[in-house]
């Protein structure tokens, strides 16, 4: 069900209520200077980035042959691996091993996968009740909202609201928004539920070819209280995640969180090679889209992500602009390269909703060139004819200004004299460029005048 | 053609030339004493840090730390006075919901980020420092390296079943981000670097 609605309306929504814009600007600006904190104390973190990239690198050259490597090995370790084309392939296994065990509760951990897929309402169509385990996704799902943020799901919401959905689903007092308090009531609520359930299903961070296991890192443990409590597990993941060697996971794991949220590493990284003794562990291998976005050499890099969420963190634009204005389950810019890829003409707004400032490419921890992917997309989806059609004007009319110089100083001039003579031609309800800000004080003469009577001055 | 092997012959069709493998470089912890260090971090993430001679000092220790501590298990057999050390394989794990404090052994420890790597070679059951309130973990101080590389060099090709490196008491900050250690795991770790 995509939204109809684009990232300029919604964000023109959440843009709505200024003084929580800020506080989601400023909330989510401390957790990338906490990235940078930790990431500076690391003396070798650039060697570190280089080789998680050329790492990835090998890993997409050579995916075909990884892939068969992984699902020998996990065999071998008693796994029972599944492969599927698309996420309705993926929800029908899920369902299949539900359904063979008889289950009809499920407890869930973290899984953008499986938000990709849309599983949670395909399996309540099919009568099986999936409760999300991880405290930010259990906000959501009670609130019945998507995840905003691939790592702080619901960063969007106040601790008051929190309080308020929990009074109405958990029972809490009313007026209780202590973080802590909170936190305790989830653990028993949640702790009843992962002693009750008799599957468990979670996501997959990394997955290793040499050795066949995954490793899933949480901070809360709800993975593993899941996991190893229930008879089933089934992991999830996209075929991108594997990488070659145990030893690799050295390089990935020293960047994960200290890139995400500034932490040195998860409480928990869990390293997950064989069935528990009687036990079945099922591992569902996704393709949707993923091999295709393989065979687009501009986009094949966004492959590499670890989905760590620093991208979203540092963007001037997701910060302001909230992550469901993405309508799509990663959100960001990372988000605006991958959804494209997967529809088109439902994403084709996300690759605008970016600044291309450059720094989501500096923090990401696998190297990413993700604004020169965004500006590369916005090219391919005006060439197929999915731009709106307000930007696609727009763009026709600059690209002409700009490729003559005579053009671009007439424009410039008439564009200063509007600005000071008439400023209601500019900033009007007509043009997007002014909703929510201020027109600047337009300079008096163009950098081009400027420069000219400064230069001669100089030579003189 | 099933879906596995149309997905192989999609990658396959579209991954580009084959790039290799880089070296990996020899990283560094950089300044300092990396038993010190880890200890630091410890504290840093919520653990307790502890540094004792022997494991009668971590039996002190424990008592007065954990006086309420019921039900406990241990991973120690030295421990069998006040623990359960022996939960046999086929055992409930839901049988553990009420169990106070585990006390486990770790094989290594890392400087960097206070991590301590375990394994079903320490775990009865996989569940065990999870649904336990609070956990205990007991490194020797040799079995303390500096980064993530050298404790998977040290791991090397270990055949478990289950393995996970535990940094300090679970936690969360999914509300407002504020720190709220005891999310769904360990509301308390207690880490012993053990001298001898
Ligand atoms: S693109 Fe890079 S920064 Fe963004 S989530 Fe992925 S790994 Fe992190």
């Amino acid at each position: 069900m995509k939204e109809t609605k684009d990232h300029a309306a919604l964000s023109e929504a959440f843009n709505a209520d200024e003084p929580r814009v800020n506080w989601h600007d400023e909330t989510l600006w401390f957790v990338r200077q906490k990235r940078d904190r930790a990431a500076q104390t690391i003396p070798d973190w650039e060697l570190l980035r280089e080789t998680a990239s050329r790492i990835k690198h090998n890993v997409l050259s050579n995916l075909h042959d990884y892939l068969l490597q992984f699902e020998a090995s996990a065999r071998a370790n008693g796994v029972i691996v599944h492969w599927a084309a698309d996420a309705r392939e993926h929800n029908q296994i899920v369902h299949a091993i539900l359904q063979k065990h008889k289950v009809d509760r499920m407890v869930k951990s973290k899984s953008m996968l499986t938000e990709e897929c849309h599983l949670n309402e395909y399996l309540a169509e099919n009568g099986v009740e999936v409760i999300d385990s991880d405290l930010g996704e259990r906000i959501v799902q009670l609130a019945k909202e998507p995840p905003s943020h691939i790592v702080l799901p619901s960063i969007h919401k106040k601790k008051e609201e929190v309080g308020m959905i929990f009074h109405e689903h958990l029972g809490t007092p009313t007026g209780m928004s202590d973080p802590q308090a909170l936190t305790e009531a989830a653990r028993q609520h949640l702790r009843e539920t992962f002693l009750t359930r008799r599957a468990a299903l979670t996501g997959v961070n990394f997955a290793v070819a040499e050795t066949g296991e995954f490793v899933i890192c949480t901070n809360e443990g709800n993975a593993d209280m899941g996991a190893h409590l229930a008879d089933v597990h089934i992991a999830c993941m996209g075929i991108e995640k594997l990488i070659p060697e145990r030893k690799h996971l050295g390089v990935f794991l020293r960047l994960l969180t200290r890139s995400a949220t500034g932490q040195p590493i998860t409480t928990y990284s869990s390293h997950f090679k064989k069935p528990r003794e009687g036990h079945e562990l099922h591992l569902v291998l996704v393709d949707n889209g993923r091999s295709v976005q393989l065979g687009r050499e501009d986009f094949r890099n966004s492959l590499k992500c670890i989905r760590c969420g620093a991208c979203m963190n540092t963007c001037p634009v997701y910060r302001r602009s909230g992550g469901h204005s993405y309508h799509t389950a990663v959100a960001g810019p990372i988000g605006s390269i991958l959804a494209p890829n997967l529809d088109m003409k439902a994403n084709a707004d996300l690759p605008f909703a970016s600044t291309l400032c450059g720094s989501c490419t500096n923090v990401c921890p696998v190297k990413i060139d993700i604004h020169d992917q965004l500006y590369k997309w916005r090219q391919v989806i005006v060439r197929e004819g999915y731009a709106d059609t307000k930007k696609t004007m727009g763009m026709k009319a600059m690209t002409a200004t700009f490729a003559s110089p005579a053009t671009f100083k007439l424009a410039g001039k008439a564009g200063r004299w509007f600005m000071r003579h008439a400023p209601f031609a500019v900033n009007n309800r007509l043009n997007p460029w002014y909703k929510q800000r201020d027109m600047p004080a337009p300079p008096k003469e163009s950098f081009g005048e400027w420069y000219l009577k400064n230069r001669k001055k100089k030579h003189e | 053609m099933s879906s596995r092997d149309s997905i192989l012959a999609a990658v396959a069709r579209n991954q580009p030339a084959r790039l290799p493998l880089p070296e990996m470089p020899a990283f560094v912890l950089g300044e300092g004493d990396p038993v010190e260090k880890f200890a630091a971090v410890a504290v840093s993430v919520g653990s307790k840090v502890f540094r004792v001679k022997n494991l009668e000092e971590v039996r002190q220790a424990i008592l007065k730390e954990h006086v309420g501590a019921k039900r406990i298990v241990s991973g120690f057999p030295q421990f069998s006075d006040m623990a359960e050390t022996s939960v046999a394989p086929g055992t409930d794990p839901h049988t553990l919901a009420d169990m106070d404090l585990a006390i486990l052994p770790a094989q290594l420890g890392v400087a960097e980020n206070s991590a301590l790597w375990v394994t079903d070679a320490q775990l009865p059951l996989r569940v065990l420092p999870f649904i336990c309130q609070r956990l205990a973990l007991v490194v020797r101080q040799q079995n303390i390296v500096p980064l993530m590389h050298q404790a998977y060099d040290v791991i090397g090709a270990q055949d478990y079943g289950f393995g996970t490196f535990i940094a300090g008491p679970s936690r969360t900050a999914d509300i407002e981000q504020s720190l709220v250690l005891g999310a769904h795991g360990a509301r308390t770790l207690s880490v012993f670097i053990l001298e001898e």
